[in-house]
């Protein structure tokens, strides 16, 4: 399984699914408590993106209507609380991945596949995924976990879309995961 | 102290400190995700198969937990809560989007932020479903345009919260959401139990004391209620400019230092002034609007203003000032007060109202003659006909030479930075 262990350590266990979800609570709370806004990540990937494009082709940017929002003109596309909290994340999981022992170059997959079938198949869930979340405003964090919290109407439709679709797949993609 | 601090209403490259507390946020968020075991697709995967109800158990008791505490300190008074970003709801959008996560979820295993959590600690799955996550992003990006009147007009309810759809208190959504999400808890367990063939007898005790605490918190979020609009008028507080320095207001004293009324001339330069965007609320019964009204103003009768303040709070446009009208002072003050209790930002009140509007720009026109009375909120004008805006002085001509001495009162405050909320 683990092809190359960076620290040679028994990963500990994770955390009791409760006690990880309360301390997430907690922080969910902070963000919403000092700065009125919550937790996402994937408006920030939207962020990256275009500010790559803006990069490459400053005209296409300035002749998108999507992107024109976030990046027209002299507008910096990381002027914006989510891109931080994304760089945060990504520093945080690697933080704790290094206490608990977990950094591993590896891949997590079912064990009826290839890792190159889950290779593919992670990327196009990413692509998908990403799409879906750019058309609903937000992801599992910025709809479910900050809209569910503040009672937002539209993020409880939202989040029952995401385990509608994901629940109704699911038969069809066991082989994937068992 | 009035939470959420205005300090991070704008995130920018110029204020750096601002990226440090958002980054440290999203630190402590990747950290608790790896440390939840986020960071394994098979973890999360198995979600749907019911071997294991991880994903719903973290995420229900984030959920739970933060809106306790949320409603808590709003109740309390210590948050308002029309000052928290609370997404916008698009049914069509959301619903379409939402299946479609769902389909990459089940898919690719991960959510994006859960896939950071896992790229990080060296998971090549997750490293390939972030970099999915930048072509996915860039195609929404791309083709958004094919469908932008659908993406953002149908099934468009604006800030609406569950509270607001069933008619109840939100003390009440709060307990119902916190007895729905232990009975899914519950459900999970069994669920574990008999699919996933766990023992779930050394499961901690501890976790029934957390399961009454927060009962025990939307009781009493149920029993304290939310703060009425007077509560929160008493609590305002309002950063001005006054010659070269910063002093704090409350909102008492910005009325009788008379730093809420404008006058008309200044409502004039502001209608005519390019960069800011005068929206005049006119408080009046619906015969007196008709017979007379300020050009572009809006007729909310003084009884209806507070429905109207979820779609003031969603506008979100930066240099907006919403400008009150009456005839005289008394019922624009009125819907003052509740505007700035709701936390509608940039309020002013038209000066003396439309009598003092018609007095300065309209003395020398035809057919409108003057009334003596010296009842409060009467309209001391006699118009020919009911022409509404129609009338030369509804729509005074800014390029005139009024030769008008006011001191400006306006100063624009920044909203909150809404430029996406949730997952902007």
């Amino acid at each position: 399984m683990a092809t190359k262990s960076l620290f040679n350590r028994t990963p500990k266990p994770y955390v009791h699914p409760y006690f990880g979800g309360m301390v997430l609570g907690i922080i969910l709370f902070l963000a919403l408590l000092l700065t009125g806004n919550g937790l996402g990540s994937s408006g920030a990937t939207s962020r990256i993106v275009t500010a790559a494009t803006d990069l490459v082709a400053p005209e296409h940017v300035d002749t998108t209507p999507y992107l024109l929002k976030l990046a027209g003109g002299d507008k910096n596309p990381f002027d914006d609380w989510i891109v931080p909290v994304f760089f945060g994340a990504l520093i945080g999981g690697f933080s704790s991945g290094m206490i608990f022992g977990r950094v591993k170059v590896e891949t997590t997959k079912g064990p009826s596949i290839s890792n190159r079938t889950r290779w593919l198949v992670s990327f196009l869930g990413g692509v998908i995924f990403l799409y879906g979340a750019r058309m609903a405003r937000g992801c599992t964090s910025g709809q479910a976990l900050t809209g569910g919290t503040t009672l937002a109407a539209g993020s409880w439709v939202v989040m029952f879309a995401i385990f509608g679709g994901a629940y109704a797949l699911a038969y069809f993609v066991r082989k994937l995961w068992n | 102290m009035q939470f959420p601090l205005t300090a991070f209403n704008n995130v920018s490259a110029a204020n750096p400190w601002t990226y440090i507390i958002f980054g440290l946020i999203g630190f402590g968020f990747g950290f608790t995700l790896e440390m939840s075991g986020f960071g394994n697709s098979r973890k999360l995967a198995a979600q749907f198969y019911f071997t294991e109800m991880t994903v719903l158990k973290v995420m229900f008791t984030a959920i739970v937990t933060a809106m306790v505490l949320l409603f808590g300190a709003v109740s309390l008074g210590i948050l308002n809560f029309n000052l928290v970003w609370v997404n916008e709801t698009y049914l069509a959008s959301g619903i379409l989007g939402g299946l479609i996560m769902g389909v990459g979820f089940i898919v690719g295993g991960f959510c994006p932020t859960t896939s950071l959590a896992s790229a990080s600690t060296g998971k090549i799955d997750g490293m390939l479903f972030m970099l999915g996550g930048f072509v996915g992003a860039f195609l929404f990006g791309e083709t958004e345009k094919y469908f932008d009147y659908w993406y953002t007009h149908a099934g468009y309810f604006g800030r609406v919260t569950l509270d607001e759809v069933f008619g109840i208190p939100v003390g009440a959504v709060v307990m119902l959401v916190v007895l729905m999400a232990l009975f899914m808890f519950w459900g999970a367990e069994q669920l574990e139990r008999i699919v996933g063939k766990k023992d779930m007898s050394h499961e901690p005790k501890l976790r029934l004391v957390g399961a009454g605490l927060l009962a025990a918190a939307a009781i009493g979020i149920v029993l304290i209620g939310t703060p009425s609009t007077e509560a929160k008028y008493d609590r305002l507080s309002f950063n001005r400019t006054v010659e070269g320095q910063q002093v704090v207001f409350t909102a008492d004293e910005m009325l009788s230092t008379r730093q809420a009324y404008i006058h008309p001339g200044e409502l004039l330069a502001t209608m005519a002034d390019d960069r800011l965007i005068a929206s005049i609320i006119d408080v009046r019964p619906e015969a007196d609007y008709n017979l007379f009204h300020i050009v572009n103003s809006v007729n909310i009768p003084a009884a209806d203003i507070k429905s109207v303040v979820p779609s003031l709070l969603a506008d979100q446009t930066p240099n907006k000032v919403y400008v009150v009208v009456s005839n005289d002072e008394t019922a624009a003050t009125q819907a003052w007060k509740i505007l700035v209790a709701e936390a509608v930002p940039n309020v002013y009140i038209l000066e003396g109202g439309v009598n003092h509007w018609i007095t300065v720009f309209g003395q020398d026109e035809d057919g409108i003659a003057p009334l003596t009375s010296n009842v409060d909120e009467f309209l001391r004008f006699a118009f020919p006909s009911a022409l509404g805006n129609r009338y030369q002085c509804a729509n005074p001509s800014p390029l005139m030479e009024w030769e008008i001495e006011f001191d400006p009162m306006i100063q624009l405050q920044l909203k909150r930075d809404k430029s996406g909320g949730g997952c902007g």
